[in-house]
């Protein structure tokens, strides 16, 4: 009897399932976690760390004078600029479109779902190429544009424009599963307790999705930084004008000014830890059970 | 006067889930909404509540007119099957919610809180996180933020639902009594009829969009006013008319189905005693009661359960014959049920 109630309770240990003996499944288990090390040194680790090999293998001055080419300080200025914009500008368009998706049921829901994947599926070379056809002097606004003397193709408008494009999914897409896993019980219970939608959204939404947004926008920050092939297309790669980073980085591997492409690639990379490092350094700060 | 509801009805869809109904629940009771899933119970508690919009008819509250107020407006607490609690906010900051929408003072806030928390046993708690919270506790913080803002009406969804048994039946009796300490007009939906009769005042039964009756736990067991209320509320026997006439009930015409409580019934050994014969299939000892599964010589099957002393009086076994007489019977005109109750205004 006493047993019994034990085990009711759970004190009792649940019995082990059986687990096949260690001289059986060892050798497959290393062989496993060893192609998976390999895979990931290859791809992953060593070009990541080759890049700070090269650019600092003659000492950090190489390093510090591709910092102050005049070339390089217009082309992170673009790039920063480029994201400063975007960043903000697709996190509000992916809050507002997953909210959209999974609170509310309206026609060509799944279709928008749909088009908001369109930038993943799309290669960016022809999402630049689809920006010059509209936007570029024999496209279709072409003639209206160059009435008015506004530039897009070749200027800046047109990296913003394709940066944006590009960076459309990300933060709605880490959104959404979260938005769908809480549901909208939430949201209810705030509303009976007399909150108003914009009181909802600040105190129960937002912090519900938090790490999803933070996420999301850490990613489409990269990306917006990062971003080559569509900005290839419409920028025009002028150098000093319409050069960013990425572009920067080709240009000078290309015109065999390694320690430059080296140099400038590291800065990307920081750009990049730099946002995940934050994002940690949040995460810890806000953190709770 | 607490809740009115006049010819309120919705449809989702293809799927009419509120016929037009009328009801009025007086001040300060406590009324159970059950039934089955898809009968609408829900529907008219959200109803109530604000969260959905009736495609037709009037909803006043304390006097009223509410038909088209906000939720924010109405001044109601909810409580959701799945508690709804604000997961980054501690128990504190939960309960604190509404009284912070309705910027009262911290100091006010704080008493309020401590208040609350006490009210629902969980004063060592504030500073936890519903994570950190069992089913039960969570659903009590979810009753605290609700009446923290001293709502006219207090409405539950199913709120026992997603716990186990044992924590459930603590809560019932728990609602209960903070029910008759708070007299807040309170209205909950339910598909377990035992909570039902055990919690409230008055039962609203529902079906298929529809309330079928209502009336007080003793009223809905015992004066069933159709045969689902008498089959959903408790067990029950039906026995069809050819084996009625073969046994000549009394005041009972051929063509009615005839329904009976398990327990209503006697027992006798002797073919003399004008009972139906049956044969006996299973006997299942229950510790209090003793539940038998008879076999009609049409081929219907019946269950009766007998108390410790009907048993042991008579202490029938499997493949045995024994005569069978319902005590309380019970039989339904074959009007339509669902115009005779669309049409009609029920007062609880």
């Amino acid at each position: 009897m006493k047993l019994e109630r034990h085990s009711q309770t759970g004190i009792l240990p649940p019995s082990q399932p059986e687990r096949p003996t260690p001289s059986q499944g060892a050798w497959v288990q290393w062989v496993l976690i060893g192609i998976v090390l390999v895979y990931i040194a290859l791809l992953l680790g060593i070009p990541a760390v080759n890049i700070f090999y090269q650019a600092f293998k003659d000492g950090i001055s190489p390093f510090f004078e591709t910092l102050i080419q005049p070339d390089f300080v217009s082309a992170l200025w673009l790039t920063v600029l480029t994201a400063l914009i975007v960043v903000p500008l697709n996190t509000f368009f992916g809050i507002y479109a997953a909210l959209a998706i999974a609170h509310k049921k309206f026609r060509g829901r799944t279709f928008l779902l749909s088009l908001i994947d369109l930038p993943f599926s799309i290669s960016p070379v022809v999402a630049g190429l689809m920006f010059v056809l509209i936007f570029g002097r024999q496209g279709w606004l072409g003639d209206w544009l160059q009435a008015w003397n506004i530039q897009v193709i070749f200027a800046f408008p047109g990296i913003v424009m394709v940066t944006a494009f590009i960076t459309i999914p990300f933060v709605a897409r880490e959104v959404l599963p979260v938005l769908e896993e809480a549901g909208t019980d939430q949201e209810e219970a705030a509303k009976t307790l007399g909150a108003n939608p914009w009181q909802i959204f600040w105190r129960v939404t937002l912090p519900n999705i938090r790490w999803g947004l933070l996420y999301g926008v850490i990613l489409t920050n990269a990306r917006a930084m990062g971003e080559f092939g569509a900005v290839a297309v419409v920028s025009g790669n002028i150098i000093g004008r319409t050069q960013t980073l990425p572009l920067f980085v080709e240009d000078a591997y290309k015109s065999y000014a390694t320690p430059s492409a080296y140099g400038a690639a590291v800065l990307l990379s920081l750009l990049a830890l730099v946002t995940i490092f934050a994002k940690e350094v949040l995460e810890r700060r806000t953190s709770f059970r | 006067m607490g809740i009115t509801i006049e010819g309120v009805s919705k449809r989702f869809g293809d799927f009419q889930a509120l016929y037009s109904t009328s009801l009025t629940i007086e001040t300060g009771s406590l009324v159970a909404l059950l039934g089955p899933s898809g009968s609408g119970k829900s529907t008219l508690l959200r109803l109530i509540a604000g969260l959905e919009l009736p495609d037709t008819g009037r909803i006043w509250l304390t006097g009223r007119d509410a038909t088209y107020a906000s939720v924010q407006e109405r001044n109601i607490g909810f409580v959701f099957q799945h508690y709804a609690l604000f997961k980054h906010m501690t128990v504190r900051q939960n309960i604190a919610f509404g009284l912070e929408i309705r910027k009262a003072s911290r100091a006010e806030i704080r008493a309020r809180v401590d208040e609350l928390l006490e009210l629902v046993q969980l004063s060592g708690f504030g500073d936890r996180y519903p994570s950190q919270l069992s089913g039960g506790q969570r659903q009590r913080v979810a009753l605290a933020r609700a009446l923290a803002v001293e709502p006219q009406v207090l409405l539950l969804d199913e709120p026992f639902g997603a716990l186990d048994a044992k924590v459930r039946k603590e809560l019932r009796a728990w609602l209960r009594r903070l029910h008759d300490e708070v007299q807040v007009t309170t209205v909950f939906v339910t598909h377990d009829q035992e909570e039902a009769m055990e919690v409230a005042d008055q039962i609203v039964v529902m079906n298929q969009g529809r309330i079928e009756q209502v009336g007080s736990p003793a009223e809905i067991y015992d004066h069933p006013a159709t045969p689902f209320v008498m089959s959903f509320v408790g067990q029950v026997n039906v026995l069809h008319p050819e084996s009625v006439l073969s046994c000549q009930l009394p005041g009972i015409q051929g063509s009615q189905q005839v329904f009976f409580r398990p327990h209503d019934v006697v027992i006798e050994t002797d073919p003399c005693s004008g009972g139906m014969a049956a044969q006996v299939q299973t006997v299942l000892h229950l510790g209090r009661e003793i539940q038998a599964e008879l076999l009609l010589q049409d081929g219907g099957s019946l269950w009766v359960h007998l108390s410790r002393e009907q048993y042991a009086k008579t202490p029938i076994q499997r493949g045995q014959w024994v005569y069978v007489r319902p005590k309380a019977i019970k039989a339904f005109p074959p009007a339509d049920k669902h115009r005779a109750v669309r049409n009609s205004s029920v007062f609880v």
